[in-house]
Parts: C-alpha cells; structure tokens; sequence
C-alpha cells in the first residue's frame, strides 16, 4: 500500500465500502506516513463539514413560502 | 500544544469506528422524522390538505436550498420548490415509505432540477464562478492538517458560506452527487437511482469532488490563518 493508493481509497475507506483487510492495510499504512494522516483527517473533516450544511439548514425566506402557499392552494384545492 | 494536536490527531486517524457509532447517531436522529411524515401523508391521502401544508412547512427550506445548490439561482430554485411540492401531492400515493419523506422529496427535486439545466443549456450556459480543476490524483508531499481547526460545536456562518461557494464551483455531475450524498446523506444506491448512474460511476464522482473540495478548504483555511495571525498582532 502505497500514498497513491490511500489516496484513491479515502473515500471508499470513509464511507466503509471496503473490505476489512483492506481497511487494515491503510490503517498500517497510515500509522507511520505523516502526511497520510494529514490527508485522512482533512479528508474526513470535510465530508463532516458538508454533512453538516445538511444538518443546519437555514429558513427559507418568508415571501418564498407564502408564494409557494398560494400556488399550491391555487393549483391543489381550486382544481379539485 | 503541538505534541497535544499531534496526538489527536493520530487518535483521530484511528477512530473510524467510533466515528461510525456517532454517525449512526446523528442519523438516527433524522429518521424519527418519518414516522410523523408516514402520518401526516396518510391524513393527506385520506383528504386532509391541511396535513399536506404541515409536510410542505416541514420541509420547504430543505427543498428549496436543494434546489439552490444545483441551479445557483433563486427564480429557479422557487420555480423547482412549487413544482416539487405540487408533484408530490398528486403522486402522494405512490409514497411507499422505503426512503424517508424527505428523501422522496429530494428525488422529486432532483429530477425536475435535472430537466431545468437541460433546457437551460439548451439556450444558454449557466454561468458559475470559475470552476474547480479536477484531477491530478497526486497526494501534496507537505499536507496543512487543518482537520481541528473550525469550532466543531458550531459551524460559523462564514465557513459555510464558503462551503456553498465551493460547491459552486464543481462540474454539475459531481456537485450532484456531492449535495445528494454528503450534504443529504443519500445512499449510493439512491443516488445512483436519482441520476441514472451506476453506483460505481456515483462512487468515482463523489471521490473526485471530495478531492476537489478539501483542496479549495484547505486553501480556505490557510489563508484564515494567515488573516487571523496578522491581527493578532
Ligand atoms: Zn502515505
């Protein structure tokens, strides 16, 4: 296992697609490469912080649900 | 301190499965949501259209910067949120409760967010910021471990102003799957399913954005350094 190969199997390796011998062997490997390690958490702390922009969302603004509340009103209950 | 992250940093780099367990969680969290959803759709389907504006509040905002993401344009983004709700409610029925209700949503929007850039290409480009360069799968010999660097209780405002930027910038495939998966936690199979993609094909897009994003953020978070240490001083 080289760095070349971690970095094609980061993702894979972070989401646990990869089989535990796999698993095993980057984790040697990264266990002694400084700059894998770097890699792997930067890595990692990406993925979290997109999952994060899920998780907090922010409100839509105001006039963009009323207008959507109308249209819906007007499109669902009217043309019943 | 250095010996302090240091080691953090190594332990961080070995808790992949303690990581999953608190993922797990996080997850978890999200799927209470559907038992009131599963509800809420059954009233609808029963003749309750005040059930249906309680869906429509609980996930409009989800919905509507879904939309944002892919089409960087709020008219349009509006134009998907009314079409995506007014879908939903005449194909309610169809809801099977395999995916959560938002999940089904987001299908839902996807789709329709697809047919919007299709047409739109068709008389002009939509025009981003300039996009990010994908490729040149080589690992830096000097890596910048930045992975401790925002507050992790709160995501600042400003970090993710930068994140939608950033994903602004990917080609449309892969800012796709990267929204679909990261940012809504689609499985590959779901994501696969929405776009009409294999699930490898999905795995090798979702890789090269997050190639992509963690260079513009590692960039992002030097030149924070930088600006922090000079007025600091
Ligand atoms: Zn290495």
């Amino acid at each position: 296992m080289k760095c070349a190969d971690i970095l094609e199997k980061i993702s894979d390796y972070l989401d646990k697609e990869l089989d535990p011998s796999i698993c095993k062997e980057i984790e040697n490997h990264v266990q002694d490469c400084e700059p894998c390690i770097a890699f792997l958490n930067t890595m990692r702390k990406t993925v979290e912080l997109f999952n994060d922009v899920g998780k907090r969302e922010t409100e839509i603004p105001g006039p963009v649900s009323d207008k959507l509340m109308n249209f819906l009103k007007q499109n669902v209950i009217e043309k019943k | 301190m250095f010996m302090y992250h240091y080691m953090q940093n190594r332990f961080l780099a070995f808790s992949i499965s303690k990581m999953e367990d608190a993922e797990k969680e996080t997850y978890s969290k999200e799927q209470k949501a559907p038992d009131k959803d599963g509800l809420l759709v059954k009233q609808v389907l029963e003749g309750d259209y005040g059930a249906f504006e309680q869906l429509v509040k609980r996930h409009q905002s989800r919905v509507f910067y879904h939309a944002m993401r892919f089409l960087n344009r709020q008219e349009d983004a509006e134009d998907i949120l009314q079409d995506t709700f007014l879908r939903a409610f005449k194909g309610l029925g169809s809801f099977r409760g395999d995916s959560s209700f938002l999940t089904w949503l987001l299908k839902i929007a996807t789709n329709n967010c697809l047919m919007k850039l299709r047409k739109s290409k068709k008389m002009d480009i939509v025009s981003l910021d300039k996009p990010v360069e994908i490729d040149g799968s080589e690992l830096p010999r000097e890596i910048e471990d930045w992975s401790n660097n925002p507050s992790d209780q709160r995501l600042e405002d400003e970090t993710r102003e930068f994140l939608n930027k950033a994903m602004a910038r990917l080609p449309e495939d892969k800012r796709m799957v990267l929204v679909l998966k990261d940012v809504e936690g689609f499985t590959n199979l779901e994501i696969s399913e929405t776009l009409g993609m294999s699930v490898a094909a999905v795995k090798s897009r979702l890789h090269r954005a997050r190639l992509a994003m963690r260079d513009l953020l590692s960039h992002y978070f030097e030149e924070r350094e930088v600006n922090y240490k000079r007025n600091i001083q």
